[in-house]
């Protein structure tokens, strides 16, 4: 089976040659890339049965036995995140497919998706600290290119601060892997787990601050989230819910498996607590002050992302747990509500809330999408949000941290504020003159990401369990470890 | 020899870093430039020893060779820095191109809403 892990990674980068090869021929280009990632999607899930059942997965690349070869791990979390990310990234290609049609900049478009579906793969199932860098870089080049599609002069602005943002990161995450090999002479994180035990404590807090520092900058945490807001609205809608639903998501998911798995601890980690909730209030109040469906709904992944961070701060396996079931439930939620806007786009052309009405009347199907969608964002019953959120306050009440909880509670009515600002502004009142009206392939997808997201709350039980199997791997780092360094 | 080198990596650190806060594009590019020398230079810092060229052949004791690892690390952080370079030259000029200046602009959504609250007070 481990030869799943190098495919699920190459696979991607050999279609990515093969649409230059196939030149303009669009159906030829559609076809491979639908067929590459949803051959994606499938492997994901195949990966997530075969490692829930028997244990992490490992592939040492070039037989070089780790820690001196590449190794390539998946356990249940990488497995799970992978999973969501890849059934995303159908359906948002679908989408675009639908929605970009037949224009000019279509042909390279599915170059550059496929490198970022083997950016994204490379980030999640990498088990050593370089190789990360390089699935990050990937992962952005594609990103930088595909926000830049149509080179208008605000995308060139936006984009110009998140290259320069991401460049700056880079260069940290560079200081950071030079540190880490110049303490312990390793970057294999396996290795890295058992020989950070040996090194100076205050060395280790060192590298765990700036590894906080490096991925909090990728995943958009307070007060490292300025450039997000910024740039996501302004690409492509379809561009804008992949990045929305993935990026971010990565950055988080690392920094779950580092501070697990390099520095394990029991008690709750003050200061990731602080910065989730900073996140979380900072994100909201942003996201009530705008004016553009898509501006809204960046604030609001900064806010989603100090949910998880909350889940991860607790260090506790139920609070984890919670994590894992929350990105879960955030990727599908948020990049159905970016699919959403995209809808509205189409009907009413770009611009803020002002230029909107009256949708529910003229179409009454676009407001059935988004409702489900919005409510589960903010953790209505019965939807994904309710379920995931309410593990999370679970767990803080019983660890006795009140405030964190407080804050959660708090910032789930703004978001439910916010939410109703979009819905009064564009499905209720007067009804405004479209400019158009949404491909019914565009309407069709949002309805399957929303099936999804449904089907998370529906399938609750099982998940939770799944994400507490999780989370027990990884709040074990000896598991890893010894996938990785024993018998590989 | 590797207090020079610190010393280097701190100098461009330094500058990049103050390049990196001007308005000018092409400053912020050199600074991230330069930023990322220093950044490839410390990884260089990071092995552990430097000895002789790490090519194992006959006659060559495995024992006095440099650490080739970081020299392999830096090689593709070059190369992924001096893409991502070229792709910000080609953003910037883009930039210049169609708005005539190389400075970096405010972001006109924030802009209006610092105005908002502004009339609203």
């Amino acid at each position: 089976m481990s030869w799943l892990l190098p495919a699920l990674v190459t696979a991607p980068l050999l279609g990515a040659a093969l649409t230059l090869v196939v030149g303009r021929r669009l159906v030829a280009q559609r076809l491979i890339t639908l067929g590459i990632v949803g051959g994606t999607a499938v492997g994901a899930a195949v990966l997530l049965f075969h490692v829930d059942d028997l244990g992490p997965l490992t592939a040492q690349m070039g037989g070089w036995p780790a820690p001196f070869g590449i190794t390539l791990i998946a356990d249940r979390f990488s497995a799970i995140v992978l999973t969501v990310s890849a059934l995303m990234l159908v359906a948002v290609l679908v989408y675009a497919m639908a929605q970009l049609g037949r224009d000019a900049i279509d042909w390279w478009f599915h170059t550059k998706y496929l490198t970022l579906t083997a950016g994204v793969t490379l980030s999640l199932l990498t088990g050593d600290l370089f190789n990360l860098f390089v699935g990050f870089e990937v992962m952005l080049v594609s990103s930088y290119v595909l926000l830049t599609v149509r080179s208008t002069e605000r995308e060139i602005r936006s984009t110009m601060t998140y290259v320069v943002i991401n460049l700056l990161a880079s260069a940290l995450f560079l200081v950071m892997v030079a540190y880490t090999y110049g303490i312990t002479a390793t970057v294999n994180l396996a290795d890295l787990s058992l020989r950070l035990a040996e090194v100076d404590p205050a060395a280790a807090r060192t590298l765990s601050l700036l590894m906080l520092v490096v991925f909090g900058i990728k995943a958009a945490l307070f007060p490292l989230f300025m450039w997000l807001p910024d740039s996501y609205p302004t690409a492509p809608t379809p561009v804008t819910a992949i990045f929305a639903g993935l990026l971010t998501k990565v950055g988080v998911f690392v920094i779950i498996r580092t501070q697990t798995l390099l520095f394990p601890s029991d008690e709750p980690s003050g200061l990731l607590l602080f910065v989730a909730g900073a996140t979380m209030f900072v994100g909201v109040l942003g996201a009530i002050a705008q004016n553009d469906v898509k501006r809204i709904l960046s604030f609001h992944i900064v806010s989603q992302i100090g949910y998880m961070i909350m889940g991860l701060g607790m260090l506790s396996v139920a609070g984890i747990a919670a994590a894992v079931l929350y990105i879960t439930h955030h990727i599908i939620v948020k990049t159905g509500l970016f699919l959403v806007a995209g809808v509205v786009e189409a009907e009413y052309g770009e611009g803020g809330l002002d230029r909107t009405g009256g949708l529910l009347h003229r179409r009454p199907v676009v407001a059935a999408l988004f409702l489900p969608l919005a409510l589960s964002l903010a953790g209505i019953p019965p939807f994904s949000g309710f379920v995931a959120k309410l593990a999370l306050v679970q767990e803080g009440l019983a660890l006795g941290r009140g405030a964190i909880v407080a804050v959660s509670l708090a910032v789930s009515v703004l978001t439910l504020f916010s939410m109703t600002k979009i819905w009064g502004a564009t499905f209720w009142g007067e009804e405004r003159e479209g400019a158009g009206t949404a491909k019914p392939m565009q309407v069709a997808t949002t309805g399957a990401v929303l099936v999804l997201s449904l089907a998370v709350a529906a399938a609750a039980g099982p998940l939770s369990e799944l994400s507490l199997r999780a989370a027990a791997e990884l709040k074990d780092p000896a598991v890893y470890v010894a996938a990785v360094l024993g018998g590989g | 020899m590797t207090l020079i080198s610190l010393l280097v990596v701190s100098l461009l650190f330094g500058v990049g870093t103050f390049l990196l806060l001007q308005r000018s594009l092409a400053k912020v590019i050199i600074g991230l430039a330069l930023l990322s020398h220093g950044a490839n230079l410390f990884i260089l810092l990071s092995s552990s020893r430097i000895g002789a060229p790490p090519v194992l052949s006959e006659g060559v004791d495995p024992g006095t060779v440099s650490d080739p690892l970081p020299q392999a690390m830096v090689l593709t952080a070059i190369v992924i820095t001096f893409g991502v370079t070229a792709f910000l030259l080609g953003l910037a000029l883009r930039s210049y191109l169609l708005t005539g200046s190389d400075e970096v602009e405010d972001d006109l959504e924030d802009r209006r809403i610092a105005a908002s609250g502004e009339t609203s007070t």
